[in-house]
Parts: structure tokens; sequence; C-alpha cells
């Protein structure tokens, strides 16, 4: 045991002597989920549209004010022909142009009925859907208003709850995930360049030839880095309650505790990478390459994984950040305790017995 | 001249004799291409659809029916108490809880307007948003139903006025997901392979000592520069063409601008990604370090591209970042090029942004780079 903690204790000094290392340790996942939890949101506002008005009379008028008037749109541009929409689209600023027929007004007050095309960029086919929502919204609202003398009979008025999040801020959506990508991409790179680069300058010999058994070598390794992790965790859940006002309604021991296991899972992965690559090269571009894109795409971090086709539905099972950010939703924003996610926490554990298996498995004590 | 073909040589022959790294390079980029580029989607569908029923009248039965009918849900469970659905919603088994009140037919018959409880749960804000969409719309036509059925003889409703609109999405009629994310994850793969590499090239040969000895031959700063970076500059091109290639095979993306055009650009940006992986492992000494910062640059770099969410839905001074981040002008310029047939004129913007990118960055990368240590 003594010779295990003097083995700990040298690779926290093999770490704190490296002032930049840690330096980018601490300060980056502060910066980046500063930033992302201020600066991205998939909400749909300002954007710039074009106005081509046919008509140009007292109604098309109100309703172009209306839609200024609202947050969604910023009218950039009037325009004149048809042929100018091509143009201004290919520039690529403006994403929408909503062009009102002739006499507009007139045959509003003659048929009750007009129209308006909405043309909109779909190269983006997210915003092209949203903005057309928008828009509908504001000119059944504006028709709503013209209509409000008439009574309409049998009204279904539907009482919609927003239930956990009534502001839908996107926040609640964007602070764990990016939570969950720093933890999980810091933990599996960091551990697995550590083994490997003891590998590839040499060291790793000297490791094997002491008393130390290999496993207690690979524990020792990884004791630091959970440290590490923790408080890298505890920092990121302060800021997301202190600065993003993030709720926790549900326990923090167990905020804390699934943190950890989480933590652990990343770091067992890492190991597992570190057998498999030869040099810190390979280890790097696997928990790079290999994790990132997999990790920010199929976690349910951006993008629902309930709209996925079904195989990709079935991949998702194996990214360990899927669970985990099931799991930091629904304490922090739930209230659940460990009955309603007793599951996912298993799935996790799983995991981690599963990575670490593998890489006792694979673990050379020999150098060929 | 010779110099650099042989540094070249030399480097291009590292690389292929690392049996590990060449899966890494070549095939798991274009595996994540395929596989990846399906699972961005902000379609909600498949919502998991719940209802308490307290009515259990034909009218509360035909609403039921039109969310059965909807593609958009999946009526999954009827609860009989709110505690229950609630127990469900807390689980993440159900997304939207339809509570049909006591009265529900009698209401809407004698005192003509009855509510409905909607439960969302709305964690993903923009998907609960496009949900609630989604029931108004069946709501609305449920109502229209109703009104004109029991109204069989109406005459007010001629008299309201009506704004019909019409969309038309250009250049995606049918709001293909796949047509926008392609170039964009393409651009993020290209990337991330050159940027990684460059950054950990050269402090590789610092970390391992065999700097040193290139640094005491007579090659030149540049030729060295040059000869080091060049195979990734190859590198990127090559999986930029096996991409492209995918994307027409596979995911029949459109092409509709001027490939010379799209290799000319690429070509400059890719010299922006190694003269950054340049300066970045100037300024470190260990792989590991060099790592770290490429990682960040990295993760930022993408999640602020407007690859996956909005530019313009970013705060300000946000956006004004966002001009530093070469990432955002490939993917514009992918997409303009590829999607809407943009001329040379179009992206001429982005062409000498990129440019001026290009210089400074490279600029700062030699003039950093010192022979001694």
């Amino acid at each position: 045991m003594k010779r295990f903690l003097g083995f700990v204790k040298k690779e926290f000094f093999h770490i704190f002597r490296d002032r930049r290392s840690l330096f980018i340790l601490f300060g980056m996942p502060v910066a980046q989920i500063l930033l992302f939890g201020f600066a991205i949101t998939n909400e749909i506002n300002n954007v710039d549209i074009a106005i081509l008005d046919h008509s140009k009379d007292a109604t098309t008028k109100e309703i172009i004010q209306k839609i200024d008037a609202s947050n969604y749109f910023s009218i950039q541009q009037f325009l004149d022909r048809e042929t100018d929409i091509e143009t201004i689209f290919k520039k690529g600023k403006v994403k929408a142009v909503l062009t009102f027929e002739k006499d507009f007004s007139s045959k509003l007050v003659r048929d009750n009925n007009a129209s308006v095309q909405i043309i909109t960029d779909a190269t983006d086919p997210n915003t092209a859907n949203t903005i057309s929502n928008y828009v509908n919204s504001i000119l059944q609202h504006y028709q709503a208003e013209q209509n409000k003398d008439i009574q309409l009979p049998y009204q279904i008025i539907p009482q919609t709850r927003m239930a956990y999040n009534p502001e839908l801020k996107s926040v609640f959506m964007f602070v764990p995930g990016v939570m969950t990508i720093i933890l999980m991409l810091v933990s599996a790179m960091m551990t697995s360049i550590s083994i490997t680069r003891e590998k590839e300058q040499g060291t790793m010999e000297i490791l094997l030839v002491s008393p130390l058994n290999p496993f207690q070598v690979i524990i020792g390794k990884v004791v630091p880095y959970i440290f590490l992790s923790v408080i890298n965790a505890i920092i990121i859940v302060l800021l997301s309650i202190y600065v993003f006002e993030m709720p926790v309604h549900g326990s923090l021991i167990l905020l804390g505790f699934e943190s950890v296991l989480f933590i652990v899972t990343s770091l067992a992965l890492g190991i597992l990478i570190s057998t498999i690559a030869a040099t810190q090269q390979t280890a790097m571009m696997i928990s790079l390459m290999g994790l990132m894109l997999p990790v920010i795409l199929l976690s349910g971090f951006i993008f629902p994984i309930s709209s996925m086709p079904a195989p990709l539905q079935v991949i998702s099972h194996i990214v360990p950040a899927k669970w985990f950010i099931i799991i930091i939703k629904g304490i922090m924003l739930k209230g659940v305790d460990l009955t309603y996610v007793w599951k996912e926490t298993l799935i996790l554990l799983g995991m981690t017995l599963f990575f670490i298996g593998l890489s006792v498995k694979k673990y050379k004590t020999r150098l060929e | 001249m010779k110099i650099i073909r042989y540094i070249i040589q030399k480097e291009f022959r590292q690389i292929f004799r690392n049996k590990g790294m060449l899966p890494i390079i070549f095939v798991l980029p274009l595996l994540q291409l395929i596989i990846l580029s399906n699972a961005a989607t902000y379609e909600v569908k498949n919502i998991q659809f719940s209802y308490i029923d307290h009515n259990q009248s034909s009218s509360s039965r035909a609403l039921i029916e039109k969310f059965e009918a909807s593609t958009y849900f999946q009526v999954t469970e009827r609860f009989s108490s709110m505690k229950a659905a609630s127990t469900a919603m807390l689980k993440g088994d159900v997304d939207v809880i339809l509570e049909i009140p006591q009265h529900f037919e009698r209401e809407l018959h004698r005192d003509q307007k009855t509510d409905l409880g909607i439960t969302i749960d709305a964690i993903d804000g923009a998907a609960a948003g496009v949900t609630s969409v989604y029931i108004n719309q069946i709501l609305f036509s449920y109502n229209k139903n109703i009104r004109s059925k029991l109204l069989q003889n109406n005459t007010d409703r001629t008299q309201l006025v009506n704004i019909s609109s019409i969309p038309s999405f250009w250049y995606n009629e049918t709001l293909n997901y796949k047509t926008f994310m392609v170039p964009g994850i393409l651009v993020l793969l290209v990337t991330m392979i050159t940027l990684f590499l460059a950054a950990m090239n050269i402090v590789r040969e610092k970390e391992i000592g065999t700097l040193e000895q290139i640094n005491v031959t007579p090659i030149k700063k540049h030729q060295f520069i040059i000869g080091k970076l060049f195979p990734f500059w190859v590198i990127g091109m090559g999986l930029l063409t096996i991409g492209l290639i995918i994307a027409k095979i596979i995911f029949n993306v459109p092409m509709l601008g001027s490939l010379p055009l799209m290799y000319a650009y690429t070509s400059i940006y890719i010299l922006v990604i190694l003269g950054m992986g340049l300066f970045i492992s100037n300024f470190t000494d260990t792989q590991q370090q060099a790592m770290f910062i490429a990682w960040f640059f990295m993760v930022i770099f993408i999640l602020m591209s407007g690859l996956f969410t909005p530019i313009e839905s970013m705060p300000g001074w946000a956006q004004l970042l966002t001009e530093f981040n070469p990432i955002k002008y490939f993917v514009e310029v992918m997409r303009m090029l590829m999607l809407k047939g943009a001329s040379f004129y179009d992206i001429l913007p982005q062409f000498t942004k990129t440019l001026v990118y290009a210089l400074i960055m490279n600029g700062l990368a030699v003039w950093s780079y010192k022979k001694t240590s």
C-alpha cells in the first residue's frame, strides 16, 4: 500500500510540474462552458429577410410593420423584381423573402382572401421551416385581430404547460451537453495519453519491472486524473448553477456520485484506448477523432435521438455520454432520485466494468 | 527544391509506415461521414404521446384518433390519473400528456368553449416548441371539423378575413437535412484530420528529440516547414475528394457549383489550418499540450461554425467571434457552392477573408518557428 501511495504521489508531481498542461486542463473547460452557455442556442431570432411587395398598400404596410416589430425577423431589403430573389439568396445573408400579391388590400376586402408567399432558402431546412411557422403565426395573429368582432362558436382552447422548462431556454439543453463533452474528452484523452507516453518513452518497462503489480500501476496512473476531473466537474456545476441559473431540483450528492461514475467510465475508456495504441499520436487521434463527433452528435446533446433513423438509435446506446446526459438532466431539471435513473446508472457501471475488463485482458505485461 | 522533396518523401513514408494511424486518417472520417450525417436532424418525430381521458365520450375518442393518425405522434399509453402520467414523464417515457377534462363534450356543446390540458416535456426547448405547433395544428383541424359539423348552415364564416400563406422552400423542396449536413460534416472531418496531424507532427519531433538533429542540418527553415506540411495538405485534399464522391453516391447531394472553384478555395483553406497547427506546435513542448490546445479550438470552431446552430441567433459579441472561425467560412462556401451553385463573385467575401487568414496565420507560424531552442 505504501508503495502504491508513493507511486500515486509521483504521478501527482508529474501533473503539477507541467504548469502549462494544468492551466489548459482547468482554464479551457471554464472558458468553453462560459462561451457556449452564452453563445449557442438553437432558437431562431433576428433572421434577415427581404420583402417583395407587389401592392404596396395600407394592409401590406401594416403586416410588414408587424413582422419588423417581432424579434424573429429583421427586414434587410425591399425588392422590386422576382428575379432579385435568386441573387440575394446566392449571397447567403437573407434567408427568406415574403411576397405579397398584387392588389392585396382590395382582394382582402372584396373576396375576404389574399395570399402571401413565403419563399425560404431551404438549404438549412430547420431555419426555413421555423421561419415559415413564425410568419404564419404572425399572419394568424393579424387575422385574429381583424376578426375579433366575430365570436367563434365551439372553441377548444388548449392550455399548454411546458414542463421543467417553462421559458424554453436552450441553456437547459446545452449546459449538460457541454459538461458531458468536456468531462468525457478530457478524461479519456488524459489517461490514454499518459499511459502511452510511458510506453513511447520507454519508461513503461521500468514500471513493469518494479514491485508494483500491473494493476496497481494502472490504478495509480488513473487516481490523479479522477481527482482532477472531479474538480473540473465541481467547477462546471457551480458555473451552471450560479452563472446560468440552472436549477438543481434533485440531490447534489446523487449528482456528485453520478458524475464520479461517468468520470470513471471515461477514464476506463481512456485506459482501453491506451492498450490499443502504441504511440501518443495514435492514442490522441483515436480519442479525438473517434470520440469528438460521435459524442456531439449521438448523445442527444444537440439533436434529439428519438428522431434519428432506427439503426442510429441503436448505435447511440453504446455512447456513454447519452446515458450521462439523461441522468444529469433528470437530476438537475426534473429533480428525480435514483429510483428513476437506476437503469442508466447500471448501464454506465456495466460499461465501466466492460472497459476495465477488456483493458486487463489486452494489457501486456511484457514488451515484445 | 531537392531537399524539400526528400523531406516530403520521408514524411509520407513515416505516415504510411504507421499501420495504426492509417485507418484513423482514412477510414474513420469517412465512416463518420456516412453514419453521422444521418444523425444530425432537427426534425421532431416519434413523439411519445399519452393521454388521460376523464370524459370518455365520442368526441374525446375522436380527438385521440386524430393523434393516432398523425405520423408525428406515437400514442403510447392511456393513464387513469395525472399522477401516473407525471411519473412516466419524469422517467422520460412520454413526451406529451393530453388531459381531457370530465365535461369536455358537454361544455363544448353547451358553453361553446372548453379547455384542454396539455403538458409537454420542455427540457429540449426547441423540440418542445415544434411539438406544441404540431399539437395545435391537430387541435385546430379537429376544432374546425366539429364546428362545421355542428353548424351545418353557417353564414358567419364567409365574413372572416383570411390571409393564406404559400410556403415555398427553395434549393431543398423536401427539406432534406442530409444535403444540408453532409457538406458541413465533411468540412469538419477534413479540418480535424489536418489540424490534429499538423499540430502533433513537429512537437513530436521536439519531444522525441529528433528536431534537434534536423536543426543542425543545413535544411533551411522554409524548406523544413514546407516539407513537413505539404503531406498533410495532400491528405486533406484527398479526404475532400473521397468525401465528395461519398456525398454524391450515397447521399446524392447536389453539386451545382463549380468543382475547380471548390478545390481552389479548399487548397487555401487547408493552408489556414496547417498554419494554425504549426503555430500551436511552436508554442508547446509536449504532444499532450499541443493536443489539448488543438482540441480546445476545435470544439469552439465546431460549435460556433453555424453548422449545427444558427449564427444569427447568437448574441452580438459571439457573432463577432465567429468572424475568426475558419470553419464557418468553409461551411458557408461548401453549402453555397454545392447546394446553390454560387459563383466566384458570390463567395468572394469568404474567399478574401480566408486568403488573408492564411497569410497571417502562416506568417505568424513561420515567424515563431525557431531553429534554435
